[in-house]
């Protein structure tokens, strides 16, 4: 990401943010239930502006099923969800506003594999036509598509059918069919999940930075801890669905860890790396 | 120690659940062999003495029929012409009329009451031969290249609907999720993420489709449909071999000459 993918001027300069930035998002005791089993428990999360929330924790304790009940692909059964600038998360107005605001980064990409990847960045924009249009793109849809593309590095691939490419340039496809939206709130699910280990580190401070730039409000889901402790302001760590830690990668001391991780004796051989 | 025999013991049952499967797998096939040949039994195909005289008069008649008689060429262009209108409309319609019905077919369309309802009027469609249909609109609408389409469009419609909803099922559901959570229209998931996927193999099928019309419009004919199928009976009730020969490998040239256009127009769509 060389560039800043967003139209705007955004936060400029400092890195740190106030110690009293407003929030973007507020979970209260959000209960979702999934196939007769309850997913995620209680939780209740401040998502801060303009900062980058790590959701960690082993997997199935309902990382995924948090960034779902964030973009409405999931409605939870109890508890609500209030946004800045709108309210709570209620009526279809509420949600079309919210999501209008909205971008995912999905963790198994959710591309369509027989398009090319400047035609799949331009899906991030289907909200934009409609849908019986049977006339071409737009050609300043199609301009911001590009720029999108360029943004993760990925221009002189754009007409390539992703089908074709490589899982490390799938998800770089799928930063830039988010980012496109221009977002204010940028949801990723283990968006480094398949890029080559050797890479996670420069693609992960790139995104920080031009997310920062942006001044985009972000929640990442990171299976690499070490990553989600580099770049994210907030780490929230999840067990069995619940919130069992909640606070700075300073805070995420080896105590925290293992209650985040724990009861991980039998694979502890193949975690040593982590820190 | 305790946990160490907790595992042998489930490592076991997972064996036996192997095995198990693979019991019922040999089962499985032992019963379809056995079917399959009391089917040829029933069928007749096992009673050898009814072979006896089938090489000799097909080679009997294959001998009538040569060389084969295009002598009556000129008066072959217009039904011939009749037979492709008859499956191209056919199959045109009938695709226009599959897609909703198929979509709403598929499952997970979202009204299983629906999706019931339009899989009972494909099942009908389908389970009624292009045949009986033909008769019927020959009744309804009188003799020619109309009665055919339409009753090669029932039909169709049947199985297009049943293909385009199996098609439509195993579309991946992950990029219209993504549509969804950006906030669009149910309507725009089917254009910018289902179609796009389902492409390829819907124009496969209906090319397939069209390729089989063909065929079956030359069968039309027979019942009053018009097209080259009404000369090739013709023929064959006058006893013109010869003709009816040279029909045939008309019919062959004509059927080719659609599988090559079909394989051009699926190398451009599937590319
Ligand atoms: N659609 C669903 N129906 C039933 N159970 C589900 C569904 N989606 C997820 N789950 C269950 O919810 C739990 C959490 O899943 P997920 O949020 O994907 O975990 P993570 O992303 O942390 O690995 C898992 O036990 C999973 O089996
Ligand atoms: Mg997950």
């Amino acid at each position: 990401m060389p560039t800043a993918p967003c139209g705007r001027a955004g936060r400029s300069g400092g890195d740190d943010l106030p110690g009293n930035a407003p929030p973007a998002v507020v979970l209260d005791q959000i209960t979702v239930c999934l196939g007769g089993q309850m997913v995620l428990r209680d939780v209740s999360l401040v998502i801060t502006a303009g900062a980058i929330t790590a959701v960690v924790g082993r997997s199935g304790v309902g990382k995924t099923t948090l960034i779902r009940t964030l973009n409405g692909l999931v409605r939870p059964c109890s508890g609500t969800a209030q946004v800045a600038g709108i309210g709570t998360l209620d009526g279809a107005e509420a949600w079309r506003a919210h999501r209008r605001r909205t971008a995912t980064v999905f963790q198994d990409h959710a591309l369509i594999g027989r398009l090319s990847a400047i035609d799949n960045v331009l899906l991030g924009l289907a909200d934009q036509r409609h849908p019986l249009s049977l006339l071409p793109w737009p050609r300043a849809l199609r301009q911001r598509a590009a720029m999108a593309l360029d943004s993760v590095g990925l221009l002189a691939r754009a007409n390539a059918p992703v089908g074709k490419l490589s899982g490390g340039e799938r998800q770089r496809v799928g930063l830039a069919r988010a980012l496109v939206r221009d977002p204010d709130l940028l949801l990723a699910d283990e968006p480094f999940a398949s890029v080559d280990p050797a890479l996670v580190g420069q693609l992960s401070h790139d995104f920080r930075a031009a997310v920062r730039q942006c001044g985009l409000t972000v929640v990442i889901v990171l299976h690499q801890l070490d990553t989600a402790l580099a770049i994210a302001d907030r780490i929230v760590g999840l067990v069995d669905g619940r919130v069992a830690f909640n606070g700075t990668p300073c805070a995420f001391d080896s105590a925290a860890r293992g209650r985040v991780f724990h009861n991980l004796r039998a694979l502890s051989p193949l975690l040593k790396d982590m820190p | 120690m305790n946990f160490a025999a907790d595992r042998a013991d489930a490592v076991v049952s997972v064996l036996a659940d192997g095995s198990r499967r693979a019991v019922h797998g040999y089962a499985g096939f032992v019963a379809a062999a056995l079917a399959i040949a009391v089917a040829f039994a029933y069928a007749d195909a096992f009673n050898l003495v009814r072979y006896r005289d089938a090489l000799p008069t097909i080679l009997v008649l294959l001998g009538d029929s040569l060389p084969p008689d295009f002598s009556r060429w000129q008066s072959w262009g217009r039904p011939l012409a009749e037979t492709l209108a008859m499956s191209i409309c056919g199959t045109v319609l009938a695709a226009a009329a599959a897609a909703p019905l198929g979509a709403l077919a598929a499952q997970g369309s979202g009204f299983p009451v629906v999706s019931h309802a339009a899989r009972l009027v494909l099942n009908t469609l389908r389970s009624i031969p292009d045949l009986v249909w033909g008769i019927m609109f020959v009744a309804a609408v009188g003799f020619g290249p109309l009665p055919g389409l339409l009753a090669l469009a029932c039909h169709s419609t049947g199985m297009l609907g049943k293909f385009y909803a199996e098609i439509i099922e195993h579309v991946d559901t992950a990029p219209g999720e993504a549509l969804r959570s950006h906030g669009v229209s149910r309507l725009a998931v089917l254009r910018f993420s289902v179609l796009p996927q389902i492409l390829p193999r819907v124009v496969d099928v209906t090319l397939y489709r069209w390729e089989h019309n063909v065929r079956a419009a030359t069968v039309l004919g027979v019942i009053g449909a018009g097209g080259i199928g009404l000369q090739l009976i013709t023929a064959f009730h006058l006893f013109a071999y010869r003709e009816a020969m040279a029909l045939i490998l008309v019919l062959l040239g004509l059927v080719t000459l659609i599988n090559v256009l079909g394989a051009w127009l699926r190398a451009r769509f599937l590319a």
